[in-house]
């Protein structure tokens, strides 16, 4: 089997699991009923991380990165050419959660067609479209971040399009 | 732009909602998944005392853990008149899926039908009665009462010849025991229904009529035969994407393990490039034969195992036939059988031969044999599973093909035995018990032609929708509307008459060569777009439901919401229906036709099942098939034992073979001459056109997309079926991906979507079957064999564009499906 360079900065770290996680604290305090009510109706709150420069992409190179937090790793993307969703001054830096959201392998990227494809079990998506399924097993396209450049050229994520496989929040509480 | 759900996160499972066993509905594998079920107002907690799995869910959760669902797997339905929390996720505990998903099943609670989500909205929820020009809402008894009335008197003016009946024969889905049971009594005990069809074919008749008739049935082994074997000989099937859980979960094991895996088809299927990354490529060999070829090659794979003396001769001296020819060709039998060597009189061919009919080179040929049959360096015999489906079933010559593949599993010794079996690989569930269709004949009438020849004057259909699912559908659909088109005419012209009066002018209309159209379904069907009148049925989980997988493994699919709207399972339809004939009859002074209607007194499903499985499998109950949980039971149950049902893992390992019925209990191999083109016009038609137009299957639909239709996820993918080609030809045809075209043959047209597909050879086309936007049915010739089996793959047009890609195909992903690691 041919392998192209996974994209596996802190694959191995994620896939021994539960070291690095945070230790969720279990929120016991009864909720005045504003609170009850802004939590209601609330989607979750993103945070907005800086992953990277426009600076340190290079066309077709994938950078990893994780968003919202640590535990959730990601790619970002310079394609070279204009996407739907893309930004920055070409319209073409994308970035995509990295589980598939089948059963949760880590994709590796194949920049010869610009896809992140499953080891597992052979599902793909294509990077150039939003992250859509090409062919596989999942029932979600794949998580694509929402992105945005500032002045100084820093790229920020600042949400996610769909849930992100093995978190039932995508911003674990 | 992809189609994204927007959702961030998902209601927690509570550590006490319900929980229910669930066989997904769709394909034969028949996955094991959990049901939960929880009040509107409450969810679990992220702390692991809080949450269904125990775990702390504060923290990401990694590679295929238990304790994730997707938004797929979510919904809001309705529970016993209240609205629940839904989620249906794959049970890591069966043995069939171990907790994989497919891109089908891990749909199925997005797929049920929600009035607060606003999922599946076109799911039907009253009876419809074609009145005032349109279809009126109304109450079972009115719809009946019409349905009833109108049978029975077109039996009374003629005979039930003049009633014709296309109805399901599957599992899962609205199949099941209890479904086939209720119509099989009403329309084959009741009633003696002669012209009646299955759901994908144009007649009553078996797809295999040959294995049976060798004494093989076509579903012998286990599925854990996959991961025991020496070598996987797949046939005219893309498990990966049609039989995804069996190929992962057990075919991906076997090649893991060292299996070697033949394919045999003319395209390379997804199932041959990801078998050659899990088994490495020298260890998959690639059949690409000529369209329509198997037979020959079936037949030099036996003769080179039998010249070579590879064959199980204790085998074939204790467990089959000896004395020359058993059954002679007739009518019935498109092929004699018999002994080995009366066969071989007729099978014998040479790789040399077979490698020119076929297009593969000889060696391949024999390379086959050898990984099938060649004893190993210590003299051991190779174990070999073969497996087979549509690409030879509705092929060429279905009888004789398939008895030379069942011929070599014979001659192997390959049947009944750890690693071995020669089954199909199937579609739906199984889920068939009815009284005897002896009555029907065969061959079998061919319906489809019957109506499109003017006889008949009801149509009963459940759960089929021949428009996209038949051949011949340009006609069929031109025929079948104008001969329904003339009752809905009387019908109107009778407004405000009488039922007296309206049912008299439907009767006219028939007499005048119309046809009455009764269309039993979940949705509006394409066909049902005829109908005058329409019952709503509802599906497994809004009903219990029994069906069993493709190796015979039984489970009960239980109840988890209630029946859309005023929907119902077609198990109680059928008995209304039987009931209201029963009063009509009578009303009508007909006592002795109305008793046959006795004996429907059912309150439930379940009832159903008692009436009819359970009297032939007394052992078997609800009861303990619930407690079976998502494991079940392989039929056939021999026994209860210690609280549990004892079943059967593989059938035939005494060696003795009984499904032809012979007393002797020995198979007989089949003289399976090659013919060339069984099916009248294909020969004709393959010289006429460019393309060779191959109907295949996409893992992101069930089958006729009658609920993806409505799933965005899926519509998002193909907005139009897929026509995959070589690059090259749609250069030659001025094609871009995306482009709409269409297909032309003298039997009609069809439209698709350009996909390119750099894999295909030049001049064929890979078209999706069944689709809703599209029926390749449409030029399909009608040529069919002689028991009336369809040969859908076999089709030949020429293409032409008819516009550029739309706004929705031009964003789609135009990539190559194969992995790229």
């Amino acid at each position: 089997m041919k392998c192209n360079k996974l994209v596996d900065a802190g694959r191995r770290q994620f896939l021994r699991g539960g070291a690095m996680a945070s230790v969720g604290a279990v929120a016991a305090t009864i909720m005045t009923p504003e609170q009850a009510k802004a939590q209601a109706l609330a989607r979750v709150d993103y945070p907005a991380n800086r992953l990277a420069n426009i600076a340190d992409l290079v066309v077709n190179e994938p950078i990893d990165v994780a968003y919202p937090d640590e535990d959730s790793p990601a790619v970002l993307l310079k394609l070279g050419q204009a996407v739907e969703g893309g930004v920055g001054p070409d319209g073409d830096i994308v970035a995509f959660s990295v589980l598939c959201p089948h059963k949760g392998w880590l994709l590796s990227y194949s920049a010869e067609d610009m896809t992140l494809n499953c080891p597992g079990h052979h599902s793909r998506f294509d990077c150039e479209a939003g992250g859509q399924q090409i062919w596989g097993h999942a029932t979600s396209n794949l998580a694509q971040f929402l992105l945005r450049v500032d002045d100084q050229g820093d790229i920020y994520a600042e949400g996610v399009d769909d849930l992100i496989y093995g978190r039932l929040s995508n911003v674990l509480a | 732009m992809a189609y994204k759900r927007q959702i961030d996160r998902l209601p927690i499972i509570p550590a006490d909602a319900e929980e229910f066993n669930v066989t997904c509905h769709y394909c034969i594998v028949g996955c094991g998944y959990k049901a939960y079920t929880w009040p509107m107002n409450r969810q679990g907690g992220t702390a692991p005392n809080q949450n269904k799995f125990g775990i702390d869910l504060s923290a990401q959760q990694y590679q295929e853990t238990e304790a994730w669902y997707a938004p797929s797997m979510y919904n809001v339905v309705r529970q016993n008149g209240r609205d629940v929390h839904l989620v249906v996720k794959p049970d890591v505990n069966c043995v069939v899926n171990a907790g994989l998903g497919s891109i089908r099943g891990a749909r199925m609670a997005e797929n049920r039908p929600s009035k607060v989500t606003g999922t599946q909205a076109q799911r039907l929820s009253d009876p419809l009665v074609w009145r005032n020009g349109v279809w009126q809402p109304t109450s079972w008894d009115d719809a009946l009462d019409l349905v009833a009335r109108v049978t029975a008197k077109v039996v009374e003016q003629g005979s039930e010849d003049d009633i014709v009946v296309s109805m399901f024969d599957h599992g899962g889905s609205a199949g099941g025991y209890e479904n086939t049971w209720a119509t099989g009594k009403l329309y084959f005990e009741s009633m003696k229904i002669k012209n009646c069809r299955i759901h994908n074919r144009p007649a009553y008749n078996s797809e295999v009529h040959s294995t049976r008739d060798m004494g093989v049935d076509e579903l012998n082994y286990a599925y854990q035969d996959y991961e025991l074997t020496d070598t996987i000989f797949m046939v005219g099937a893309n498990s990966m994407e049609t039989q995804t859980n069996l190929y992962l979960n057990h075919m991906v094991k076997g090649l893991q393990s060292g299996a070697r895996f033949i394919a045999v088809d003319p395209r390379r299927t997804i199932t041959i490039a990801s078998s050659e990354q899990y088994a490495g490529a020298e260890n998959v060999l690639h059949l690409a034969i000529n369209e329509g070829t198997d037979m020959v090659l079936f037949n030099a794979i036996l003769t080179h195992i039998v010249d070579q003396g590879w064959v199980d001769a204790d085998f074939i001296a204790n467990s089959t036939f000896q004395g020359g020819e058993a059954v002679a060709q007739d009518e019935a039998h498109p092929a004699g059988m018999g002994s080995l060597d009366y066969a071989m009189q007729t099978c014998r061919t040479s790789l040399d031969e077979a490698a020119g009919i076929c297009g593969v080179p000889a060696a391949d040929i024999q390379k086959a044999a050898e990984w099938i049959a060649m004893p190993k360096d210590d003299g051991s015999r190779r174990k070999c599973v073969t497996a087979y489906e549509k690409g030879i079933i509705w092929g060429n010559d279905n009888y004789r093909t398939i008895g030379a593949l069942v011929n070599i599993a014979l001659a192997t010794g390959n049947i009944g035995r750890e690693g071995g079996g020669v089954c199909r690989l199937g579609g739906h569930q199984e889920g068939y018990y009815r009284p005897s269709d002896a009555h029907v004949g065969r061959p079998a009438e061919y319906v489809d032609q019957f109506l499109i020849r003017g006889l008949g004057g009801v149509h009963h259909i459940w759960a089929c929708d021949h428009y996209k699912t038949t051949l011949n559908a340009s006609e069929f659909k031109r025929v079948h509307k104008r001969r329904s088109d003339m009752v809905k005419e009387a019908i109107d012209g009778a407004a405000g008459g009488t039922r007296e009066q309206v049912v008299e002018a439907i009767v006219s209309a028939i007499n005048a060569g119309g046809l009455f159209v009764v269309d039993v379904d979940i949705i509006h069907s394409q066909i049902g777009q005829n109908a005058h009148v329409i019952l709503p049925a509802c599906e497994a989980n809004e009903m219990n439901l029994t069906s069993m997988n493709g190796e015979r493994r039984l489970r009960l699919s239980e109840k988890y919401m209630d029946p859309f709207g005023n929907s119902m399972p077609d198990a109680l339809i059928a008995a209304k229906m039987a009931q209201h004939m029963e009063r009509v009859l009578r009303e009508m002074g007909n006592d002795a036709y109305a008793d046959q209607f006795k004996g429907y007194d059912w309150e439930t499903e379940e009832d159903a099942f008692m009436d009819g499985y359970n009297k032939g499998n007394p052992e078997v109950t609800y009861d303990r098939l619930r407690a079976m949980g998502n494991n079940g039971v392989q039929e056939p149950v021999v026994g209860y034992e210690n609280g549990q049902l004892v079943g059967t893992t593989r059938l035939y390992t005494d060696g003795v073979f009984t499904r032809h019925g012979r007393e002797d209990g020995r198979a007989l191999f089949a003289a399976a001459g090659w013919r060339g083109w069984q099916a009248p016009g294909k020969a004709r038609e393959q010289a006429a056109h460019r393309f060779w137009i191959n109907n295949v299957r996409a893992n992101i639909f069930w089958q006729n997309q009658f609920l993806d239709q409505d799933n965005d996820f899926v519509q998002d993918r193909y907005p139009h079926p897929f026509v995959e080609m070589h690059p090259d030809d749609m250069v030659d045809l001025g094609l871009n991906p995306g482009d709409l075209l269409e297909i032309i043959n003298d039997n009609g047209v069809t439209q698709g979507m350009a996909y390119p597909m750099p894999t295909l050879k030049r001049n064929t086309v890979a078209m999706v079957f069944g689709s809703p936007a599209g029926s390749q049915g449409n030029v399909v010739n009608p040529g069919v064999n002689e028991l009336v089996l369809p040969d859908y793959k076999h089709c030949w047009g020429d293409i032409r564009k008819i516009s550029d890609a739309t706004a929705q195909t031009r964003s789609i992903s135009f990539k190559s499906h194969e992995i790229m690691l």
